[in-house]
């Protein structure tokens, strides 16, 4: 299964590599990493119907998580790819915006990488 | 004889006239009284008396007594006039009278010459006291001039003793507005104080949810690699154990470079809330070599997450362009902090305001994939020896009307209870009196605004 996390702090993607070291190592699981929005947007041009799992953060500089979201379930992709949002604000506003949007879950940082992986389960 | 009597009459009148004006009459009246009473009496005993030759020597008598206290009593010398007009006539009649009286041969044979003698005497005294009287005419009419003049005087006394009441009172009633004043511009100078401190507290309001979340982040990234590294030594003692060495040595390295990745985001933190700390401490006004590429980007930063925490629809991209060559400049970084601070977020605060209008009406995603994107340049420069630093946005730009009024204190467009209008006003206090530099603005309608700061080095 192929993850596409998105964050502009760089640091995510050592972190998400040494959490899913097992993962990865077995070839379960392959994760790219773009650092901004537009980075995203232009990964999945390129590589359309690869990414299985967009994993993105919601308050980045420029394109914001949202805008992100917006543009992948607009324009992407037949089935159109899971998308889960993580953010450090956990308020109701930015909630409801991604589900409206067709965000398909909804995650608040810090990461509980034990949360995710079970909510990765089912779908890889 | 009457006459003699009559010239007594004449000087007393005059007399007591000369001595109301001098006001001297009262001391003397009744004597005066007497004196008319007796020389009207000695006339009509004369009129009825077969011998007046004792009335006619009493009068005598007592002109010679009044005329010894005319010259010698003081208060009636004012009369001596009177009595020089009238002295000629009395002293030929008593001659006249003496010599009748001893030889009246001696006086018949002389009779000419004394009635001569008379004649003149009566001119004289007619003379004299019609001169008498014209002096007196003019002393009055100078007495009364220097009486109108004195009720003049009085007058104008009367007046300036009520003006300088008047002045008194306006003196006080001024004396009591100036302390009022002095009472407010002490009370505006402590609100002034109150309002700077308010400033920089709502700076520091704007700063805090940009700080939490900053220091949320670094933490978030310790918390993780520490939890990783935990796995990690787990993963350890299994390849160990195992003798799996080379997965060993794999897995010391990636838990070295996490433990370098705790520590550097652990000092990530610690330097914004240094910088916080900083940011709410009073200035300490001196100045110190800063690295104004690193300020600018910190309050950058600051600002951006704390008006992303404040409203999460907010979104701008942030570029900066920092001329690396300029090294640590001489400033007081708690002020020029709060300069680039309030630039920044005024900058945000107008591309905020163009893309609300922009996106008026339109679906979510078309209000977050609208084609205007909101930008705020961070850029530095060194030109001719002088530093330039500017906060550009490409928000609606300063209508003309509102540009000049900017830099003035409590101007603000921003709704009531949102500016404190101090922003501007003392940013551009800051980098000219506290830094000898300018602060400059370019803008163009609908195109955006630039805030120059332009230091000496």
């Amino acid at each position: 299964m192929k993850i596409l996390v998105v964050d502009d702090e760089k640091d995510v993607q050592v972190l998400f590599e040494q959490r899913f070291r097992k993962e990865i190592r077995s070839g379960e699981m392959n994760f790219v990493f773009a650092f901004s929005g537009e980075e995203a947007l232009i990964y999945l041009n390129q590589h359309e119907h690869e990414a299985v799992l967009i994993l993105s953060d919601i308050n980045m500089p420029g394109m914001s998580g949202l805008e992100l979201l917006g543009h992948i379930k607009q324009k992407y992709h037949k089935p159109p790819p899971v998308v889960m949002m993580i953010t450090a604000y956990g308020d109701a506003e930015n909630y409801n915006t991604a589900k409206e949007l067709g965000a398909d879950d909804f995650l608040t940082k810090p990461v509980d990488f034990v949360l995710l992986k079970e909510k990765l389960k089912p779908i890889s | 004889m009457i006459l003699q009597p009559i010239l007594a009459l004449i000087v007393l009148r005059s007399l007591r006239k000369s001595l109301k004006t001098a006001n001297l009459l009262a001391k003397w009246d009744r004597i005066f009284m007497i004196g008319t009473a007796v020389f009207i009496g000695l006339i009509v005993v004369n009129l009825f008396a077969r011998n007046n030759s004792f009335v006619s020597w009493a009068a005598h008598a007592l002109i010679l007594v009044l005329m010894y206290s005319i010259f010698t009593e003081k208060d009636f010398l004012v009369a001596k006039p009177v009595a020089y007009a009238v002295l000629p006539l009395i002293i030929i009649n008593l001659i006249e009278d003496v010599t009748k009286l001893i030889n009246i041969d001696f006086y018949n044979h002389w009779k000419n010459y004394v009635e001569t003698g008379a004649l003149f005497a009566v001119v004289w005294m007619g003379a004299m006291l019609i001169i008498n009287n014209k002096q007196r005419k003019a002393l009055e009419k100078e007495r009364l001039k220097a009486e109108e003049k004195e009720k003049e005087y009085r007058i104008s006394e009367t007046m300036k003793a009520a003006l300088e009441v008047q002045v008194k009172e306006r003196t006080s009633e001024l004396t009591q507005q100036k302390e009022e004043l002095q009472q407010t511009l002490d009370e505006l100078k402590t609100t002034q104080t109150q309002l700077i401190q308010s400033e920089k507290m709502a700076s520091l309001g704007e700063l805090t949810a940009g700080i939490a979340h900053e220091i949320q982040n670094p933490l978030n990234f310790v918390n993780n690699f520490s939890e990783v590294n935990a796995e990690l030594i787990d993963e350890l003692h299994h390849e160990i154990e195992k003798g799996n060495w080379d997965e060993v040595k794999a897995l010391a390295k990636d838990i070295k470079d996490n433990e370098q990745k705790i520590n550097h985001h652990g000092k990530r933190a610690d330097a914004i809330v240094k910088g916080m700390l900083q940011h709410s401490r009073s200035s300490t006004g001196q100045k110190e070599p800063t690295n104004i590429n690193a300020l600018a980007d910190e309050y950058l930063r600051l600002a951006y997450h704390g008006l992303r925490a404040k409203d999460k629809s907010f979104n701008a991209s942030m570029k900066t362009d920092f001329d690396e060559s300029i090294g640590d400049i001489n400033i007081i970084p708690q002020d020029m902090g709060r300069v680039i601070l309030n630039l920044i977020t005024n900058a945000f605060y107008a591309v905020t305001e163009k893309k609300k209008q922009s996106a008026q009406g339109l679906s979510t995603f078309e209000k977050l994939t609208t084609p205007y994107e909101p930008t705020v340049t961070v850029s530095t420069k060194k030109i001719n020896g002088k530093i330039e630093i500017s906060v550009a946005d490409n928000g609606n730009g300063i209508p003309q009307k509102v540009l000049d009024k900017i830099f003035q204190p409590f101007f603000t467009t921003k709704p009531t209870g949102e500016g404190t209008g101090l922003g501007l006003s003392m940013s551009y206090d800051i980098v000219t009196k506290g830094h000898g530099g300018e602060l400059k603005v370019n803008t163009k309608d609908g195109q955006g605004a630039a805030f120059i700061i332009i230091l000496p080095v």
